[in-house]
């Protein structure tokens, strides 16, 4: 049976799988949950392939297929469960089903001993339900639906261990901001079908793409600009950019498993593949690209910073995950929308990787995150260092690993953008220089120096082998990678953004195939290295012998304590929030107006009846007198036309 | 010839004549000759305009009338009579088991 | 003033009068001669009318059985003079201006549309018993007969509220 036709297979299996844990799990071992869980990932796998197969046999001809009508209303707005397949969803795809199903694999063997196994599991597979509806959407709503049902997974993730009040915490966190962003991205939506009245990306794109609707009311801040503006807060708030990322650092107090799918690999990729997906609107909102790159770049580099002093491995990690975000969209932001999915790609591999061998290092060290208690683990742990060294390798961008390929085709694409690509450049090569620090950083206080533990507190151990071969696996993809994509100075062919020609080819901006590009590009990859290697030299210096947690003062103490960014907006934000939600909102509206006339009503319905029940005296002369005054009032009624005449005084007839 | 109208007022002072008995009247078979006051005001107003109009139409209704304050007397006078009986007394206001 | 009208209005001035003695009286037996004395006005109103057979049968059933039986009733629950009792305020001060309204607005109502009514009555003619004998039977026959079931039903009620307690 062709996959192709019956693309909703590889969402029902995660779903079914999620569902069967999540209603029978809790009463069977271990072994069968796990059972429940790989099988249905796997098989989704294992159908995402056969898909794409199909799709490169058929000549990879953009798929679309409607299901079934989900909502249809009013005039034209038809939304219905529609899922295409072309080469960008083909890269998402075989990303979210693949990393996946390796992140599955390495859970069954970090969660073994937890409880709640099954519980994990089924919100684990319904992650993978959502994300695979975000991606094979074929139109923005049904994206949304992805997009709102991976943040409640995450929400459920994150906060897993929900009798821990910080968990808890963190999982609330993460599901309002994220909220804030949907907002946005609701309001975009609502604009788009304002101007094209459809939501299909066939429809909208195609609509944007002709110059009648384009140019119309565009300009500096026509109404594409607003759109892709709003879809942008969106995205802000689901991959963690400027303002919107504050939930990323607290959303690890997830297991790590989830760190690595949710945070690190597919949920905050969403946003870039959202952006990229709509990349015919933002090329024509030239405003909106230019906020997405400043905002990317920024990001990247603020980041950074913040990383640069942390103590505990995965907040490392969660920042370095907010900056790699950062130059994805720097990458959107300047055009380059293909090295922005190249590097979400090499990414999902490398952070996954990091994200997996630190939860190694964790398990090893019996719980302990904080790197300043560890140290001289390279002896001791020899997989998972050498996997994380990889990971580290690859992140920071030395060649042949994957991240130099796709960091280098950003940091070109921006140093030719116009206006300030230069700055640009400038500020990610920054970034790029404390990324190799901080994860150099990361690598000596773990693995190398003195230890600071008690060896006979901490017993440390190997991971098994279910948490092992997904990190050698990983390991081996983040150095082979990078290579779909050889820089054209190289003499290789970039097949990666070959692939993706047929989608961004008209607003790809590919390194021109002029020598000076080549000459420029191979420059510019130079310095990227340059800039890695003064980053490892410098930890090098500070760390690799070992060194101790000094007191924290001044810029360090600001950036430790993350610009006090979290603190600012509760003083600004929620302080305010809560303090009108309990004086205004619940005292005067909820207590006083609401319960004020649900009260007053049943109090005035008290008052009446204790006066109508006055009337019942007992009496029968005044009953005579109410017969009276009702016949009166009977008799008025009734001859009210008659009588009209006789009270305005113009009584006709009189006495005869 | 007296005019029509006369005797509709009259029978309009009558009937007033008669709710004021019902009103201020304690003595309960006091009010039932207020309620055959009230009838014959009645009564009277219907012959009237039986003459006015040339039918015999409303002096049929009359005798009709008259047949049914019959009926209602008798049966209503025997149950003030029993009632009486039990509670010796005639005062209306002494019949106050329904006051709340 | 013609004849008709010098006797309407004494005709008219005794039912008045008869009506308020009823109020006026404290003892209930004096409030039914009173009662009786409206009665004998208003069948002479009825002659007047020429409705001959309609003063006939005021005399017989409502003077002499119906008031017969409230004299009979009177006498026989011998309750004295009324007491003076006021336990109703709305009766005591809502009482004659309601009456008076009431009274008014029919005043009103009837007053209103006189212009329609025909001119005055008494022409001399007399309503026939065959008249009304012919309605009865023919057009009223069956209230007639639901009356004669009434007087039946009245009957059995008396009697039934007339049986001593066994």
């Amino acid at each position: 049976m062709p996959i192709l036709e019956n693309l909703w297979i590889i969402l029902l299996l995660p779903l079914i799988g999620s569902a069967i844990n999540g209603l029978f799990g809790s009463k069977w071992p271990n072994r069968i949950v796990t059972s429940v869980a790989l099988g249905s990932t796997g098989l989704s796998f294992l159908c995402a392939l056969e898909a794409v197969r199909e799709f490169l046999a058929n000549g990879q001809q953009p798929f679309r297929k409607e299901f079934f009508d989900w909502i249809v209303a009013y005039n034209d707005l038809r939304i219905g469960f529609d899922l295409q397949m072309d080469q960008l969803t083909v890269i998402m795809l075989l990303v979210v089903t693949g990393v996946g199903f390796l992140i599955h694999i390495y859970a069954t063997g970090y969660m073994s001993h937890e409880g709640g196994y099954y519980r994990f599991f089924s919100y684990l597979n319904l992650f993978m339900f959502f994300m695979l509806i975000l991606v094979l959407a074929a139109n923005y709503v049904l994206l949304f639906v992805g997009w709102e049902g991976v943040g409640l997974c995450s929400y459920l993730l994150i906060g897993f261990y929900f009798l821990k009040k910080s968990a808890s915490d963190a999982g609330k966190k993460a599901f309002i901001v994220n909220r804030i962003g949907d907002f946005g991205f609701m309001l975009g939506m609502f604009l788009l079908f304002r101007t094209f009245h459809s939501l299909d990306f066939q429809t909208v794109f195609a609509a944007a793409a002709q110059p009648s609707v384009a140019h119309e009311a565009m300009g500096q801040f026509g109404t594409l600009t607003v759109a892709c503006l709003l879809l942008f807060v969106g995205a802000t708030g689901k991959s963690a950019q400027i303002p919107l990322y504050v939930w990323l650092p607290d959303a690890m107090e997830g297991p790590t498993p989830v760190s690595a799918l949710i945070h690190a690999a597919t949920m905050v990729t969403a946003g870039v593949y959202m952006v990229a997906r709509s990349h015919i609107l933002f090329t024509h909102a030239p405003t909106a690209m230019y906020v997405v790159a400043i905002i990317g770049c920024a990001t990247a580099f603020f980041a950074a910073t913040i990383g640069l002093v942390q103590s505990d491995i995965k907040k490392v990690l969660a920042y370095s995950t907010v900056s790699q975000l950062g130059y994805m969209f720097l990458a959107c932001g300047v055009g380059a929308f293909g090295a922005g999915i190249f590097h979400l790609m090499t990414h999902a591999f490398f952070k996954a990787l990091l994200f997996l061998s630190a939860g190694s290092v964790i398990h090893a060290m019996g719980g302990e995150q904080d790197m300043w208690k560890m140290g001289g683990l390279s002896s001791k742990i020899k997989v998972t260092f050498a996997c994380m060294l990889a990971g580290t390798i690859a992140i920071t961008g030395f060649p042949p690993f994957a991240g130099f390929f796709s960091k280098d085709a950003i940091l070109f694409g921006a140093y030719n953008s116009e206006p300030g690509g230069k700055i640009l450049y400038g500020v990610g090569l920054l970034a790029a220089i404390f990324t190799s620090f901080y994860m150099f950083r990361l690598i000596y206080l773990t693995f190398f120096g003195p230890k600071h533990y008690d060896e006979h507190k901490v017993h440390v151990h190997e991971s098994p082998k279910s948490m092992t071969v997904p990190l050698m696996i990983l390991a081996l993809l983040s150095l082979v990678g990078g290579w779909f994509a050889l820089p054209s100075f190289w003499g290789g062919t970039n097949y990666f953004a070959d692939f993706l020609a047929p989608i961004f080819g008209a607003d790809e901006v590919v390194g021109a195939e002029a020598a000076a590009a080549h000459q420029l590009e191979l420059i510019l990859s130079g310095v990227a290295v340059a800039a890695a290697l003064l980053g490892l030299i410098v930890a090098w210096r500070m760390y690799g012998k070992g060194a101790k947690e000094g007191t924290s003062t001044g810029l360090h103490k600001i950036l430790y304590n993350k610009y006090y960014v979290d603190e600012i907006y509760q003083a600004a934000i929620v302080g305010p929030l809560v303090w009108l939600s309990t004086n205004v909102f619940w005292k005067v509206v909820d207590e006083g107006a609401i319960d004020g006339t649900v009260n007053g009503v049943a109090y005035g319905a008290e008052a009446v009846g204790d006066r109508v029940r006055q009337t019942q005296s007992g009496n029968t002369r005044s009953y005579a007198v109410w017969v009276v005054i009702g016949a009166i009032l009977v008799f008025g009624i009734i001859f009210w036309p008659v009588l009209r005449p006789v009270f305005s005084g113009s009584v006709t007839g009189g006495v005869r | 010839m007296v005019p029509t109208t006369y005797y509709i007022v009259l029978s309009a002072i009558l009937f007033g004549l008669g709710i004021v008995a019902f009103v201020f009247k304690r003595n309960i078979i006091t009010l039932f000759m207020a309620i055959e006051l009230m009838l014959n005001a009645v009564n009277l107003a219907f012959v009237a305009f039986s003459r006015a109009l040339g039918k015999p139409n409303g002096e049929v209704f009359v005798l009709f009338v008259i047949v049914v304050a019959a009926a209602e007397a008798a049966v209503g006078l025997g149950i003030i009579i029993l009632t009486a009986r039990n509670r010796r007394s005639l005062n209306v206001e002494r019949a106050n088991l329904l006051k709340l | 003033m013609t004849a008709s009208l010098v006797i309407f209005f004494v005709l008219a001035a005794l039912a008045v009068l008869g009506a308020v003695s009823l109020i006026l009286q404290r003892h209930p037996i004096h409030s039914a001669l009173s009662l009786i004395v409206v009665m004998v006005a208003l069948a002479g109103l009825y002659l007047l009318l020429g409705s001959e057979f309609v003063a006939a049968v005021q005399i017989i059933v409502y003077g002499g059985a119906i008031m017969v039986l409230f004299v009979f009733v009177i006498m026989l629950l011998n309750d004295g003079e009324e007491e003076r009792t006021n336990f109703s305020k709305l009766a005591t001060f809502a009482g004659i201006p309601l009456a008076v309204a009431i009274a008014g607005f029919i005043g009103a109502a009837i007053l209103s549309s006189s212009s329609t009514l025909p001119a005055a009555t008494a022409n001399g003619s007399l309503t026939s018993s065959k008249t009304l004998s012919m309605l009865i039977f023919t057009d009223f026959v069956y209230p007639f007969e639901l009356t004669s079931f009434l007087i039946l039903v009245a009957i059995l009620g008396a009697i039934v509220l007339a049986q001593r307690e066994n």
